[in-house]
Parts: structure tokens; C-alpha cells; sequence
């Protein structure tokens, strides 16, 4: 270990505790074999799972991004054919949706986390838990046989008529994979709503979950009420294309309408599926980094099961010029208006939370901020598209796309690499080098702004979506564009390096490093397999941190601990 | 595109969103302002080591929650009020509106004028005069995206949607299709030719149409047999073989075999040619044949030309 301290954190403060036989029996030691893993109904364990196939898929969907930041340096078609490009684009948007931002917080941080955060030892349905991972496997790996079967070139969004009628794609294995995966997201919910409903240690009341639990909870119910319309839905899809049942093609006799309604009914909640999980980390990380009790508990909070519940009436914002009733459309102005106003709740709180505090600044923090940054533009900008004359402009174009990117790749992913590097030292029982932390958090936010930037004038100035072939105006803003992906990709590239070594090099975290309030680092770092050694009773709010900045130490918040004192 | 960057205005309506957008844009910044700059001073402010009073840090304030989740709101909600007007207002154009035909197909864009002109990826408009814009598609759904206009609209199939503009501006502004539809999506392109009224008309008469739109569905409704049950005027028959008279159905309300009564709009007549069966007219049977194999938009425009030329005749 030869990291200078300067580079450390200096919320590292406290004594890392040595390779303490704790460690030896974490949960990491029990058992080494691939079967032992593939076998596992640990959470934690199928956490890992999850969080190297979701790596493994994001790699996946970023070649793909890669290849059309790379052929769009040019107004001409260089590198694909213009079907190779709508593969290309559609394979990017399938993966990255529904294998890496759908389930990246909940199903590595969310499955980590919960039991952990509310004193449990696994959650509710553990076999349930690594049957979904297997589920989830099933349908990844079938959305990249499609590549093998030729590709898709549907777009992530299978607008009928083309994919039940004219598409020449794979789209019934797209659609398959997608089906499949469903069942996952359902599972997964379901599991996350029985382990916060039922087992919450003595003490841990409603009022004393700790926000991540609050998003998580929000979510899982947006999992279980959304996923069966989009599972519906594909069906419809698949008949029509395979059988030939009239449903979405006027020719048949369908209505092409229909599936966008069905379509956004689940996929608009679907947006909130990505984004509520990182509310939930940022709360945790702000509150730790300023040391300081959140600013509005229950509004945070509720603004989370606000967001859950609004968010499944907003669906029509994405149908504006689709030719649905004029006066739908106003109708769902309005309420996409309603559902900003619980995620500025949120980002006020945040902000108010940095007040006072006794804020670290470092590597967690640092992409927490970045959240905050690129979702408050995300969010706005989502607050333009409600004014119908905007959106009549810009729907369909790179506006729109920048808009999406924002929160859900911008927000989402920062606050994936937040919690990845606040619960890092948790997960493995080691730290890292925060300096890289710093640096790449600040590289993924740059090279973020600079891709996705431009492209909100690329849209305004009328350069539609899904172009392969475009005007030559637009090309200085797309080479910027492209410029500033090469950018993020090595700002996303870093902390796997880092990361990485830490494994092996990097210093024994200790229980707590970073002074936290939460369940989680009661325990040693790694924990052991069965989380706690005895279980914890709370009588304290979460965020309990003393009042007056860090020159208290900060207090767990178990009774035992207390004892021990 | 003009020198500074900001893409063209061809109409007013055009100038009318981009001051929405300028307007709103500014609220949302100043909506915005509040977090990155509170943000970064706190982060220096209260930075771990520097000495300043912690003490009294609030934990919560109902009235600054209701105050920072009400003013955003109706500040916004003032937007709402205003946007929402436009767009209602731009749903419905002017009675004076010249109608063009407009059918899209994987991958292109097909005009006919009323006076018969067809063109294919271009489409010459008059400058000052409402254009109102009446679309389907032959296939997948597609959208007729103006930027220089800002208006856009989806075209589906099976349906007619419509869109209006009045550019004020000659020139040539593009037409791009903005909702995915396959291979050649990016290139499903063409030009609007925005002239003055003058040489627009020069346009028409070199364009030579030799017959109008209407006369065109006349010639289909002969050739096709129509007359063999609607009459050789298509006055309506009576007899062996009944069909109801077009003469005078377009725009009127038409009672149907269920009870109830829809309106003789080019809707309608489109189905009624294409899926007969969909919408059976009160008193007659089910036993006009579907067209929808053998004709398409384009004919179908022709025959509901020809139909509205018969205007409203006499009751029967």
C-alpha cells in the first residue's frame, strides 16, 4: 500500500480494522467454487452477480453507442449501412434500457443494501432472488442471440405497424427477450416489497427507513403495477407478427395507437424504475458527505411514492403529435407539469441538506453532485417538452434524446458510480484511491456535458432522432458530441481500473470509513453471511448525525453499540 | 439556418414558439439557479475544516417545502395556461386553408394539389396563404416534420391527421420525417418551396395537371364499377342492388346500421371504401366489397375529392 495520505479520504479517519477474522467469514469466504456462487441464495452474492452482468451488459450497449457516436463524426454513412445503424441503435437502446438501467441500482444496490439497511438477514424470498438473476440471464443473453439472428432495427420502442408487420429484424426474440426479462423486474419488486413490509428489525419503523429504502420501496411497486402491461403488450406484438392477429395494423384491422398507449404506460413509469433508485442513493451520499441529518424527511420520502404514483398518469406527454385528442394531450401537459414538482422537492432538499453541513468533499460525494447537476438539466428540459408548442418542435429530434440521456444516463449512471464507490469499501472491505475517484467522477460529468450538450441545439435546430444520414449544417455539433462520448468512455473506463485494484492493494476499510449512520456499517466490512451477529434494535432516526459537524464522533445506531460505549 | 445559428422562422407561429422557448427557457434557469449556486456555496462554505457556525441547522421547514413546491408550480402552470392556447389554436386551420393531400410511404413523401398536380418529396406552397396539410400513410406510421415551420405531426396508416401552417417567408425550407420507419428513415426527405403567389401560379400551369383531383375520381369511380350500385351519378340506388347516394354525404351526419350517426368526413369515406364492413350505413347491407387491396391512398384521395365535388345534393 503505497497511496499517499493526501490521496486518501479524509472521512478515512477512522482506525481500518486488519484482517480481522471477521473478515475471513465474510460472506465473500463462503466458498469459492463456481458453483458456489451460481448456487447461492445469499443477497449479497447474487448482488455480485448482478453487478458483473450488468457491467458486462452496459460494455454490450456502449460498443454499440460507440459505433454510432462513430459513424455520425460524418454527415455521410461511413462505417454501417443505414440497416446496420438502425441495428445499431436499436440494439444500444434495448440493452441499455432494460439490461443495465432497469436494473442496475435495485438489483446490485437495492439487493445489497435492503436486508442490510433494515437490520434483515437476506431478503424476504431468497431462491425467488436468484431465480430472477437466472430469469434475468435468460433474457439478456436471448437479446443478444437476436444479434446472432441478424439484429432488430425496431428501436427500443417497437412502434406498430413496423415491428408487428414490416420489419425485417428479429423482433420476435427482441421481443422475447424483453418478455422474459419482465418477469425479473415483477420478482424482484415483489420480493423488495415483502422484505420492507415484513422484515424490518425491532425499532426500524416507516419513519426511521432510511431514504434509499423509501426510493427502493417506490420502485418495487412501480416493478410490480407496470411490467405485466409491457409483458401484455408484447404479446400483443408477438401475435400479431407471428399469427397475424389484427391488433396494432390498420390493415388487419388494428389500432397502431393502441401499442403506444399500452407501450408508455409501462415505459414512462419504466423512466422513474431508473431514476428513483438514484434518488435514493443521492440522499444516503448528501447526508453522509455534509454529516448531517437530511433537510425534510418525509418529504423526500414522499416525494418518492408521489413520483411513483403520478408517474402512471403521464403517458400521453410521449404521444403529443401522434394524433391522440388535442385535449388528451393538454390533460397530460398538466400532469407531467404535477409530476416535476415531487423530484424538485427532492433536489431543493438536497440542496438544503448542504446547509450547515460539514461536507467531505470526495469521490461519492463528487458523483452525487454530478446527479444532482445533470437531473436538475434533465429535468428541466422534460419540464420544457410539457409545453405542447416545444414538444410539437422537438419530439422525435435530439432535443429529446439529449433530454432522456440526462436522467437516465447522466443522473442514473453518476449515482450508479456513487453508490458504487460509497458502498465499495462495504461490498469487498477495501478502499480505493480516492484522488482517481475524484478526477473520474469529474471526467464522466465533463465528457457527459460534452456529449449530450450539444446535441439539445442539434434538436432545436431540427435534426430528427434515429438519423443515420444528415444534413451537413449539423455536423460541427455532432463531432463535439462524439468528441466528448471518447471523453466519457474513458471517464466510465477509470474506475473499473481503480476499482479493481483496490481489490488487491487496496487498505482494509473497516467497519464504517466514512463515519455513517446506517445499519449497513454496523457490521464488518465485508459482512458475514448472515449480515449481523445479533440483531439490531434502532431508537434512533436515520441520519442521526451529531449536531454541529464531525467534531462529535458520530454514533451507530443500534442499542448495542450504544451499550458498548 | 440563418448566420447566428438559430434555424430559420418561415412563419409566425414559428417566431411565436421559438419566444415560448426563450421565455420559458428563462424561468427554468432561474428555477435552476437556486441549486447550483447554493450548492457551490455551501460546498465552500461549510467545507469540513473550515470553522463557521454549524449550530441550528434546520432539519425541516413545512413552509419552505410548500413555498419551493407551489412557486415553481404556478410560475410554470402561468407557461401552461399560455402554451396550451397555442397549440389548441393551431389544432384547427382557417377555413380559407388551401388543402394538399399527403401520403407517406417507406420512404417518401407524395403530394396532390386539388388542381391534380402530384409531386413526390417536394411540395410548392403559396407564401401568405393557410396550407393545410392532410395526411396518411401507405404503410408504417411515419411524421411530417417541419423545423423551419415547427410543427410536426405523425402520419399513420389508416387514418388521416392534419397539420397547418401560413409561412410568410419565400424560400426552401425542409421536410424531414421524424418518426422511425425503417431502412431509409434518414433520407425520407424533401423540400417545402414556399413562392410567391405569382409564381406559384406559374408552378400550376407548367405542372400541368390536365385533370383536377375530383376529375381524377371521377374517372376511378367509373373505371372501378362504382356506378353499378351508388348510379351512374352516384345518386344512390334503389333496387336488386341498394347502395346509399354520395351525392351530398360529405360533411353530413350519416346514421349507421347500429344506431349510430357519424359524419360524412373524408374519415369516413376512407373507411368506407377500404373497410366497408367497419361502418354500415342505416338500411343497406353489408355488401360492398373492401378496396383496400386495390387502391391506394393516393386513389382514395381522388375518389374523396370527387365525392366532396358532388357537394351537398339533395336529401333522398
Amino acid at each position: 500500500m503505497t497511496e499517499a495520505l493526501s490521496h486518501m479520504n479524509p472521512r478515512m479517519s477512522q482506525e481500518a480494522i486488519p484482517n480481522t477474522m471477521e473478515e475471513r467469514r465474510s460472506y465473500l469466504a463462503e466458498g469459492h467454487s463456481l458453483k458456489s456462487w451460481l448456487t447461492t441464495t445469499d443477497h449479497k452474492r447474487i448482488a455480485i452477480l448482478y453487478l458483473l452482468s450488468i457491467t458486462f451488459f452496459f460494455a454490450c450497449g456502449g460498443v454499440a453507442a460507440a459505433l454510432i457516436r462513430l459513424e455520425l463524426l460524418t454527415p455521410a454513412p461511413d462505417l454501417l449501412t443505414n440497416d446496420g445503424y438502425n441495428r445499431a441503435f436499436s440494439l444500444h437502446g434495448i440493452i441499455m434500457v432494460w439490461f443495465f438501467l432497469i436494473p442496475s441500482i435495485p438489483t446490485v444496490f437495492g439487493n445489497f443494501l435492503l436486508p442490510l439497511m433494515i437490520g434483515a438477514k437476506d431478503l424476504a424470498f431468497p431462491r425467488l432472488n436468484l431465480a430472477s438473476w437466472y430469469i434475468f440471464m435468460i433474457g439478456g443473453l436471448a437479446t443478444l442471440a437476436t444479434v446472432v439472428l441478424g439484429g432488430v432495427d425496431t428501436g427500443w420502442t417497437f412502434y406498430t405497424p413496423f415491428s408487428s408487420t414490416y420489419s425485417n429484424g428479429a423482433v420476435f426474440m427482441a421481443i422475447t427477450a424483453v418478455f422474459i426479462s419482465g418477469f425479473s423486474s415483477i420478482l424482484t419488486g415483489i420480493n423488495f416489497i415483502v422484505t420492507v413490509h415484513k422484515l424490518r428489525c425491532p425499532g426500524m419503523t416507516w419513519g426511521r427507513l432510511p431514504l434509499f429504502v423509501w426510493a427502493h420501496y417506490a420502485t418495487a411497486i412501480i416493478f410490480v403495477l407496470a411490467t405485466p402491461v409491457l409483458t401484455v403488450t408484447l404479446v400483443l406484438v408477438a401475435l400479431e407478427r407471428v399469427v397475424g392477429i389484427g391488433i396494432f395494423d390498420p390493415k388487419l384491422g388494428g389500432d397502431p395507437l393502441l401499442f403506444q398507449h399500452l407501450f408508455w404506460f409501462y415505459s414512462h413509469p419504466a423512466v422513474y424504475i431508473m431514476v428513483l433508485p438514484a434518488m435514493g442513493v443521492v440522499s444516503e451520499l448528501i447526508t453522509n458527505a455534509a454529516h448531517k441529518q437530511i433537510f425534510g424527511y418525509w418529504f423526500v420520502a414522499g416525494s418518492a411514492i408521489a413520483i411513483a404514483v403520478i408517474g402512471f398518469m403521464v403517458w400521453g406527454h410521449h404521444m403529443f403529435v401522434s394524433g391522440q385528442s388535442p385535449y388528451a394531450s393538454a390533460i397530460f401537459s398538466f400532469l407531467s407539469i404535477v409530476v416535476a414538482v415531487p423530484s424538485a422537492i427532492k433536489v431543493y432538499n438536497w440542496t438544503a441538506t448542504l446547509h450547515k453541513g460539514d461536507i467531505v468533499i470526495d469521490g461519492p460525494l463528487l458523483y452525487a453532485l454530478g446527479f444532482i447537476g445533470l437531473f436538475t438539466v434533465g429535468g428541466l428540459t422534460g419540464l420544457m417538452l410539457t409545453m405542447l408548442p416545444i414538444d410539437v418542435h422537438v419530439t422525435d429530434t435530439y432535443f429529446v434524446v439529449a433530454h432522456f440521456h440526462f436522467i437516465m444516463v447522466g443522473g442514473s449512471v453518476s449515482a450508479f458510480f456513487g453508490a458504487l464507490h460509497f458502498w465499495w469499501p462495504k461490498i469487498t472491505g477495501r478502499l480505493y484511491n480516492d484522488l482517481w475517484a475524484r478526477i473520474s467522477a469529474m471526467l464522466i460529468f465533463l465528457g457527459f456535458v460534452a456529449t449530450f450538450g450539444p446535441q439539445f441545439v442539434l434538436g432545436y435546430e431540427g435534426m430528427p432522432r434515429r438519423y443515420h444520414i444528415y444534413p451537413a449544417v449539423f455536423q460541427p455539433l455532432n463531432v463535439m458530441s462524439s468528441v466528448g462520448a471518447l471523453v466519457l468512455a474513458v471517464g466510465y473506463l477509470f474506475p473499473v481500473l481503480y476499482l479493481l485494484r483496490s481489490l488487491r492493494y487496496g487498505k482494509p476499510a473497516g467497519p464504517n470509513p466514512w463515519g455513517a449512520t446506517g445499519l449497513e456499517w454496523t457490521t464488518p466490512s465485508p459482512p458475514p453471511k448472515d449480515n449481523f451477529e445479533t440483531v439490531p434494535v434502532v431508537d434512533k432516526q436515520a441520519y442521526c448525525y451529531p449536531v454541529g459537524g464531525r467534531d462529535e464522533q458520530s454514533r451507530p445506531r443500534t442499542q448495542k453499540a450504544k451499550a458498548g460505549e | 439556418m440563418n448566420a447566428y445559428g438559430w434555424p430559420t422562422q418561415a412563419s409566425r407561429y414559428a417566431q411565436h414558439v421559438d419566444w415560448l422557448i426563450g421565455g420559458f427557457g428563462l424561468l427554468v434557469v432561474a428555477l435552476a439557479a437556486p441549486v447550483f449556486i447554493l450548492s457551490a456555496i455551501y460546498l465552500v462554505r461549510f467545507r469540513h475544516g473550515r470553522k463557521v457556525d454549524r449550530s441550528d441547522a434546520e432539519r425541516g421547514s413545512v413552509l419552505l417545502e410548500t413555498s419551493w413546491a407551489l412557486i415553481p408550480f404556478l410560475l410554470v402552470i402561468g407557461f401552461y395556461v399560455v402554451s396550451t392556447r397555442m397549440f389548441l389554436d393551431q389544432q384547427s386551420p382557417p377555413d380559407h386553408a388551401l388543402t394538399i393531400n399527403v401520403v407517406a410511404k417507406q420512404w417518401m413523401w407524395k403530394f396532390q394539389h386539388a388542381g391534380g398536380q402530384a409531386e413526390i418529396n417536394e411540395l410548392h406552397v403559396p407564401v401568405g396563404r393557410p396550407i393545410r396539410l392532410v395526411m396518411t400513410s401507405q404503410d408504417v406510421i411515419h411524421s411530417l416534420y417541419l423545423p423551419a415551420l415547427r410543427i410536426k405531426q405523425d402520419v399513420l396508416p389508416g387514418r388521416y391527421t392534419q397539420e397547418w401552417f401560413d409561412a410568410d417567408k419565400t424560400g426552401t425550407f425542409a421536410i424531414r420525417c421524424a418518426e422511425y420507419c425503417g431502412t431509409d428513415h434518414s433520407v425520407m426527405g424533401g423540400q417545402v418551396i414556399v413562392q410567391t403567389p405569382v409564381d406559384f401560379a406559374r408552378w400550376q400551369a407548367q405542372a400541368g395537371a390536365d385533370k383536377s383531383l375530383a376529375q381524377r375520381g371521377h374517372e376511378l369511380f367509373d373505371r372501378l364499377g362504382c356506378a353499378g350500385c351508388h348510379g351512374a351519378n352516384a345518386q344512390g340506388q334503389e333496387g336488386a342492388v341498394r347502395a346509399p347516394p354520395l351525392v351530398g354525404l360529405y360533411g353530413r351526419p350519416v346514421p349507421l346500421a347500429d344506431g349510430s350517426i357519424v359524419t360524412g368526413d373524408d374519415q369516413y369515406i376512407h373507411d368506407s371504401i377500404m373497410l366497408p364492413n367497419k361502418q354500415i350505413a342505416a338500411g343497406y347491407k353489408p355488401i360492398m366489397p373492401p378496396f383496400g387491396n386495390v387502391l391506394n391512398e393516393q386513389q382514395v384521395a381522388q375518389l374523396e375529392a370527387f365525392i366532396r365535388s358532388l357537394g351537398a345534393g339533395e336529401d333522398k
